[in-house]
């Protein structure tokens, strides 16, 4: 078979052994020595073709089933502008790698630039750097932050309110580790504030709250800075970055870090990834942040250009006394963040949020009239909320109904959290992209099952 | 010198995209109520307003000032930048892929859950490993899941006084940044004058309080660490487990496995060995892959095929956990699922072959002119020291570099392995002709010669970009972060 990726003739390979001063390419290998060399290959199928390859991916993809989603939890079905995936396709960004020679990436290192940038503008924060693997990850980090800034604290508190993977994401890290992630505990399905003053001590090295937390409610951090500062801690907020179109930013109420996942600006489902964490400091933290982070300065004729910069910080440099191990980040999809960011300007982003606000609301209100399903809390949410049902039995059936019309109607909780306490509750997001149409299906199927 | 930033080109009212009219009920937004007011957002955010073309034409412009492997060789060494097939791009675009939600109900993911499984399958033969996880979305984070799972292991098994780690000088720095996050302490290994690991000094170093030794086979100096078996046996031993980066995993596809030299647990690099781009710096994708010894400690959930079609499993006791937000970088996975299939079992070997071939060939054509302090027989990487030009005429590694850019080619990885003066790591990959390797080796060998003649001409390169060499101390002095 010839490999179309492999430019390889065999008068090419005579050539080259004979330059190479060997006679066999196996001789190259002889190195290896014979316990090692395999005898036969590698028991996976043969090569195809490209049609080939198609026709089978054609026929796996068709085991997926799509539906209108009104899935969210951590991944949000958004308008995207074409320019996003045509600009984010341009091959040499799609085939570049880490921008480490500045003079030959000043495009990727200027796009980098303006999503730190963006990133500053929309938190409010001072620093942000060239992105994470996920929101999850991005906790993962503010938690590293906050036990190396101070000394003797091994304690991240964690309100019991974030979404269920990314608090899974954080016991990962911190057991066998010398790390303790202590929870916060929830009322009436935010942070209960009372409770925190009862945790805080001297080995707390920060607390990470979210907003919109797990059940999509936007919670109210208000005195919480002052309070953590006063003892020498600080505080994370998780926010998805669309809804600080409207909500409170990080920095209006006193973070330090913010953090979470750029997937509502710009990327699509994708199964769950590539997805994009962000993380931004105050300028008081900016030599603790981890991974890239690109800098402007001047060549020697003053003329202004990018290049990867507070290397000091990082694994390629320091090695074991680095801020993280971090090196691949996921730069193309921080790309896609850009061009969309780019495309809306502040006004478009205004709108999303906006409508996605007004939408949510419009479906919670006339679900909330139905029977058998409550919005237990009277708290205020942004597209995401938590209807609760009043037994198992209806759920199913509603589910069922709407995935008949072609909708999935909502994530349940319980698939999160795998607790039956949260079995009866189903979360459910709605975008700007749902239309008046899908709304009105949703609601018709709605008034169907519960009556 | 760079363009203007987008934000420059803002003017009030101009846009890029428009929303269609919010259609809810006449008078249900209006009587909708806003955000409490402590709640809501006090000042605006500063992003471009720009017509649809200015976008077009910042980004286009952005991307003629980067260098991808599509523009031109790569050879950056430890990093395999390799062609990355269009019809992965092709089918990582397909909306039945990129259009699932994650928390689908599992009837309608079966799609994608098979690729999932059947590419952990694949590579669990290529690797010689029993089974793994596409969590991890990068070879940092790979690294980071297969420690945990050391760590675990020993805690379980009442040895948590196994807190170190064991890692050659030469390898990435993310081994010991890896090993530094999960709690363990960092001990180096030498290297002998071979560039081989120190059997000696690893005897000396192994005892009751070493969990592991991370080793990357072939090692940065593109060598094969050929006492692999016996290095394997003493950790082992000594009660220790092995780590391997498998970020040159491109060197032994099919040839051999990690497996078989011994290795309990290694992550591979889809974005290098699998052919999936590197994207400017990710998203990548590093699953972890282990041996029947760990794999109760592999991520949660884990998938499982049963009966009734593709299931998760998460109630694994021994798990670490999870260590991403979802199931992983599904897309990237997907395309390097299509590159497997693409090329089967006798072609990723053909690829691991015609890598070490390029390299060798590569090699031994330089090693005419410069320096190979480890020799010129390789596997799918060499490294060169440019020590020799430096006390002669003064030209380092960087100048060299930038005055391959001024040629058009992405330089080679410089400064790293640090065990060579002036380092010039190269990696060619099986991508390259026997043509592209010539004209490479003819414009290197112009540049040395330029190196003696005028050496001035070097150290101010490059000259034919859009900036020149750039203020770095400045850059960290006064930062300038954002706009």
């Amino acid at each position: 078979m010839i490999y179309p990726y492999i430019p390889h003739t065999n008068e090419d390979r005579r050539a080259m052994l004979e330059a190479i001063g060997v006679k066999s390419i196996d001789e190259l290998f002889s190195v290896m020595g014979e316990d090692l060399l395999l005898e036969d290959s590698v028991p996976i199928s043969h090569g195809r073709t490209e049609d080939e390859v198609q026709r089978m991916i054609d026929s796996i993809a068709q085991r997926n089933v799509r539906g209108i989603p009104f899935l969210g939890a951590g991944c949000y079905d958004h308008i995207v502008p074409s320019t996003v995936k045509a600009l984010s396709s341009l091959p040499s960004f799609v085939t570049a790698y880490t921008p480490y020679q500045a003079e030959m990436s000043q495009g990727l290192l200027q796009a980098i630039y303006e999503f730190q940038s963006m990133i500053c503008e929309i938190t409010g924060m001072d620093v942000s750097n060239a992105s994470l693997y996920d929101g999850a990850n991005a906790a993962v980090e503010a938690a590293g932050i906050m036990i190396a800034s101070k000394r003797k604290a091994n304690t991240v508190l964690v309100s019991s309110t974030i979404h269920p993977f990314a608090l899974r994401v954080l016991n990962t890290w911190a057991a066998g580790a010398d790390h303790v992630i202590s929870v916060v505990p929830a009322k009436e399905g935010t942070i209960d504030l009372e409770s925190l003053e009862g945790m805080l001590d001297d080995s707390v090295a920060g607390l990470i709250v979210q907003t919109p937390n797990r059940y999509g409610l936007l919670e109210d951090y208000t005195g919480i800075a002052d309070r953590l500062h006063e003892q020498k801690s600080l505080f994370a907020i998780m926010a998805d970055p669309l809804s600080l179109a409207l909500q409170r930013t990080p920095a209006e109420w006193g973070a330090d870090i913010a953090i979470g996942d750029t997937q509502a600006l710009g990327l699509p489902l994708a199964f769950g990834g590539p997805s994009c964490g962000y993380i931004a400091v105050t300028t008081a933290l900016m030599r603790r942040i981890p991974g890239r982070v690109v800098g402007a300065t001047v060549d020697k004729e003053g003329r202004r250009g990018y290049t990867l910069t507070l290397q000091a910080r990082e694994q390629h440099i320091k090695r074991e006394r680095a801020t993280s191990n971090i090196c691949s980040n996921q730069a193309l999809a921080a790309l896609m963040t850009t061009i969309h960011l780019s495309s809306l300007g502040w006004d478009g982003m205004v709108e999303a949020a906006k409508q996605s606000y007004a939408k949510a609301h419009y479906l919670a209100y006339h679900l909330a009239q139905l029977p058998g399903v409550t919005l237990v809390w009277d708290k205020p949410f942004w597209c995401e909320f938590p209807l609760i049902f009043s037994d198992a039995k209806r759920m199913r059936k509603f589910l069922q109904e709407l995935r008949n019309e072609g909708i999935f109607a909502g994530v349940r909780l319980s698939s999160l959290t795998r607790k039956a306490s949260d079995e009866l509750v189903l979360l459910v997001a709605v975008t700007e992209k749902r239309s008046r149409e899908e709304l009105e299906i949703y609601l018709a199927a709605a008034r169907r099952v519960l009556k | 010198m760079s363009g203007p930033l987008l934000i420059d080109l803002s003017k009030r009212g101009r846009k890029a995209y428009c929303y269609p009219p919010l259609d809810l009920p006449r008078g249900f937004d209006q009587a909708l109520p806003d955000l409490p007011e402590q709640l809501q957002r006090q000042s605006i955010a500063r992003l471009p307003e720009v017509a649809e073309l200015d976008v077009v034409r910042h980004f286009t412009r952005l991307s003629n000032q980067v260098h991808g492997v599509d523009n031109g060789m790569y050879p950056l060494g430890s990093c395999t930048m390799k062609y990355n097939p269009k019809l992965s791009e092709h089918i990582a675009a397909m909306e039945e892929f990129t259009q699932i939600h994650p928390l689908q109900d599992i009837s309608t993911v079966q799609g994608c859950l098979s690729v999932m499984y059947n590419l952990l399958e694949d590579l669990a033969s290529i690797t010689g490993m029993s089974w793994g996880s596409l969590q991890p979305c990068a070879g940092a984070h790979g690294e980071y899941a297969g420690l945990k799972m050391i760590r675990k292991y020993f805690t379980s098994h009442g040895q948590s006084q196994r807190t170190k780690v064991l890692i050659p000088v030469s390898a990435h720095g993310t081994n010991p940044a890896s090993a530094a996050v999960v709690g363990f302490d960092v001990v180096e290994v030498a290297s002998n004058a071979a560039g081989l690991v120190d059997v000696d000094d690893l005897a000396s170093k192994l005892d009751e309080t070493v969990a592991a030794l991370m080793l990357t086979n072939p090692n940065t100096l593109g060598l094969f660490e050929k006492d692999i078996l016996q290095i394997s046996e003493m950790v082992h031993e000594a009660g220790g487990l092995l780590y391997y980066d498998g970020a040159n995993m491109n060197a032994i596809m099919g040839m051999g496995t990690p497996g078989d030299m011994g290795f309990d647990v290694i992550h591979l690099n889809l974005h290098k060995t699998f052919a999936t781009p590197h994207g400017g710096g990710g998203p990548g994708s590093g699953p972890v892959m282990v041996n029947d010894r760990l794999r109760p400690y592999l991520p949660t959930p884990d998938i499982e095929l049963t009966d009734s079609g593709y299931v998760y499993r998460w109630d694994e006791e021994d798990s670490i956990g999870k260590v991403s937000m979802f199931w992983g970088n599904f897309l990237v996975a997907l395309r390097a699922y299509v590159y497997i299939l693409r090329m089967g079992s006798e072609g990723i070997k053909a690829a691991s072959r015609h890598a070490v071939l390029n390299a060798n060939y590569l090699a031994t054509k330089l090693a005419a002119r410069i320096a190979i302090p480890y020799g010129k027989r390789c596997m799918h990487e060499f490294v060169v020291s440019a020590k020799e030009l430096k006390e002669r005429h003064g030209i380092t590694a960087q100048d060299l570099a930038k005055a391959l850019i001024d040629e058009g080619y992405h330089p080679p990885t410089i400064y790293f392995p640090l065990l060579v003066e002036e380092a010039m790591m190269f990696e060619p990959t099986e991508s390259e002709s026997v043509e592209s390797l010539d004209r490479f080796v003819e414009v290197f060998f112009k540049i040395l010669d330029r190196a003696e003649s005028d050496p001035q001409y070097l150290k101010d390169a490059p000259h034919y970009c859009p900036v020149g060499r750039l203020d770095e101390v400045r850059a960290v002095k006064q930062p300038d972060l954002r706009y």
